[in-house]
């Protein structure tokens, strides 16, 4: 698949509409590689003139952060302005709830100020400015729950993007007990998807899955790449991978267009 | 002699609030030992959120349950301290009931009818409480961090407010004159029959004595506070007013780390330059917390008003999952090292003095700090505005930037950040190979 970077859009002297940040797990974790590819399928369906910044993107720093290291987190974040300054960027989308987050809210004070789309707001707008339509019905009458990602629903209060756009596809959304601003972590966040869990008597995960499996769903729908790892497992640790299929909502999308 | 009870009246009076006072301004000295904060902005919407989240409770009834029966107490403790200002002035004055010559008895009545309802009221939600916590044994207060003083001060406050509506049922219910208005005795009125045997100089001593303790008890309930976890009655306004504005998400950017990364990455700094010499005083900045010093005095205030109800608890992953982190413990651990530290300044003539201790280690582990996904419903559940995710969070700072002790796989996921710009050990350059897979 075709897709520009920032670099060709300048040589080209040409501004897209948006960037799209790819993120760390989105370039190089297979799971989210696809996600991140159909997004890419939905961005070239709505004939979104996007670019990416390939090879000089790096890492928001927002992890770095979250285990304490401002450090780091302040080199990522002041690089990483300083390149979308440079291209003079002023509107972001991300399929990451983190790099979402971190970029709308904290890289502002350190002089980098962008208008912030997680991938799900901007879908909906691309589907209620009509440049997106969503017509196929591949998930028609399907029991989907969503589960919210920590850093799109609480962190920002965001709940209804994903969900109004899940609508679209048909499906029966079902809401698990704990959703919206009770929903339970996926267990992931805070730098926890880097190290193993400290001593308890469950993971996390595992107690997310079986709150989705109370709602007995045909799909989990999630908004995060992170999440959608911690859920994967969970699924396959309840020997439900081929009843369940954990899936972002990107990628209900993209099934769900036009063909 | 007739002017004794007055007399005695104006003392308890004043050694109680003097007291209470006293240590209003310890704990104001103790929340300024925390490193000052700027919440000046948004006035309207700070007040807003008094308003909403800590008058009108808004946060509180989203479990309904406990949410109701608190707002009825809440309400009841509110409205029936006006019958306190009564007493006051009967106390100091050797007035009885002064309200009567001022207000129309049907309004009188009215007055004390509602208090006497809400008296009920508030006696029947403090026993279904009572319950809750000792006989339903609900979960998050049962806790770990629960047991011994907690779980004692927690029951202890239910039986002052038990005693406290006690009195002023019975008061009212052996108050002749009162009864003989037959208006505002909604309730007491079927207390009274229980005393009806009794000669009139008995009762009097009843209603004299359950007036005394009233008041006495309201004023050691009072005096009470400071050294219980019921200090939110009080604290809750401030603490809402000053609670974050910003979306939960954003984690404060720390200026110490800014000014040195800025002159780390400025092109014109020579890096073979001689340190400048240091001239100034000024001790290098730490970074992160690892005592209660190190804390703002927003997050020492959180401490001061954490009331201990769990709901943080019991909605935190890590705790749900049987780590040992529970964020209100990290809530409890600070305000037991403040008070220790507040201490020692007394001890030591208004001086710290070191003690070998801090918040770090001796109160809080490692183990506790590492546990937590910063998903923020612990942030999301306290329905007065704490915050026990940034105390942690700059705790973290300190293990990390000031100790480097962070859990090894940590410091791989960094260390690659560093050299690849990413948390897993991928080159950089294959940042766009999946457009090409």
């Amino acid at each position: 698949m075709t897709v520009k970077t920032m670099a060709e859009f300048m040589a080209e002297g040409k501004q897209p509409e948006i960037l799209f940040w790819v993120g760390s797990a989105g370039s190089y974790d297979d799971r989210a590689k696809k996600i991140t590819k159909a997004f890419v399928k939905i961005l070239n369906a709505a004939n979104v003139d996007f670019a990416v910044l390939g090879q000089e993107e790096s890492s928001t720093g927002d992890v770095a952060k979250r285990a304490g290291n401002e450090f780091l987190f302040q080199m990522q974040a002041v690089m990483n302005i300083e390149l979308l300054n440079g291209y003079e960027i002023k509107k972001i989308v991300t399929c990451d709830p983190h790099s979402y987050n971190c970029i709308k809210n904290e890289y502002p004070s350190l002089g980098g100020v962008y208008e912030v789309y997680h991938h799900t707001q901007y879908i909906k707008e691309l589907i209620s400015s009509g440049r997106l339509s969503i017509d196929a019905d591949t998930y028609k009458g399907k029991r989907i729950t969503f589960h919210d990602p920590c850093y799109l629903g609480r962190a920002n209060s965001e709940y209804d993007a994903p969900r109004d756009i899940l609508v679209k596809t048909k499906a029966n959304l079902v809401e698990m007990k704990r959703h919206k601003r009770t929903a339970l972590c996926c267990g992931a966040g805070g730098a926890q998807m880097f190290k193993e869990p400290e001593k308890g008597d469950k993971d996390v995960n595992i107690l997310r899955t079986e709150d989705a499996l109370e709602t007995k769903p045909n799909i989990i729908a999630t908004g995060c790449p992170y999440c959608n790892t911690m859920m994967t497992d969970g699924v396959k640790n309840k020997e439900k991978e081929d009843e369940i299929a954990v899936l972002d909502v990107a990628e209900l999308i993209a099934n769900s267009l036009d063909n | 002699m007739t002017y004794l009870p007055n007399i005695l009246f104006a003392i308890a009076l004043i050694v109680g609030i003097g007291y209470f006072a006293k240590n209003v301004k310890r704990l104001i000295r103790n929340i300024k030992l925390g490193q000052s904060i700027d919440a000046s902005d948004n006035k309207a919407e700070r007040w807003r959120n008094v308003a909403l989240i800590a008058f009108g409770q808004s946060k509180m009834v989203k479990r309904p349950i406990s949410g109701i029966l608190h707002v009825i107490v809440y309400v009841g403790f509110i409205v029936i301290n006006l019958e306190v200002l009564e007493i006051i002035i009967d106390g100091l004055f050797g007035t009885h009931r002064i309200a009567l010559n001022v207000l129309p008895t049907e309004v009188y009545g009215s007055l004390i009818g509602t208090f006497e309802i809400l008296a009920c009221l508030v006696l029947i939600s403090v026993i279904i409480f009572w319950i809750r916590r000792n006989v339903l044994k609900i979960a998050r207060f049962i806790k770990r961090e629960m047991k011994g003083w907690p779980k004692t001060d927690g029951n202890l406050i239910l039986y002052f407010e038990v005693v406290l509506m006690t009195l002023f049922l019975v008061m009212n219910a052996s108050d002749i004159e009162f009864q003989s208005l037959n208006s505002g005795n909604v309730v007491s009125q079927f207390i009274a029959p229980w005393f009806s045997s009794l000669p009139e100089s008995t009762l009097h001593l009843i209603e004299r004595g359950t007036w005394w303790l009233h008041i006495l008890g309201i004023l050691v309930f009072l005096n009470y506070l400071y050294f219980s976890k019921h200090l939110h009655i009080l604290l809750a306004f401030p603490n809402v007013f000053y609670g974050s504005l910003k979306p939960k998400g954003q984690f404060n950017n720390l200026e110490a780390v800014t000014k040195e990364v800025k002159l780390m990455m400025d092109p014109d700094a020579d890096p073979f330059a001689a340190p400048a010499e240091d001239t100034s005083e000024e001790e290098p900045a730490k970074f992160g917390a690892s005592d209660v010093m190190d804390l703002n005095r927003v997050q020492l205030l959180n401490a001061y008003t954490c009331t201990e109800c769990g709901r943080c608890t019991s909605a935190c992953p890590a705790n749900l999952t049987g780590k040992k982190l529970s964020p209100r413990k990290i809530m409890m651990d600070t305000r037991d090292r403040l008070e220790e530290v507040g201490k020692n300044i007394d001890a030591n003539g208004g001086v710290f003095k070191d003690d070998g201790k801090q918040l770090l280690g001796d109160y809080i582990t490692n183990e506790e700090l590492w546990a937590c996904t910063t998903c923020n419903a612990c942030v999301e559940e306290c329905p007065v505005s704490i915050n026990p995710l940034s105390i942690i969070l700059d705790m973290r700072r300190y293990l990390v930037m000031e100790q480097s002790a962070a859990p090894s796989d940590l410091n791989n996921m960094m260390s690659n950040i560093e050299n690849n710009g990413a948390p897993w050990p991928y080159n950089q350059m294959d940042r766009l190979n999946w457009a090409d897979e």
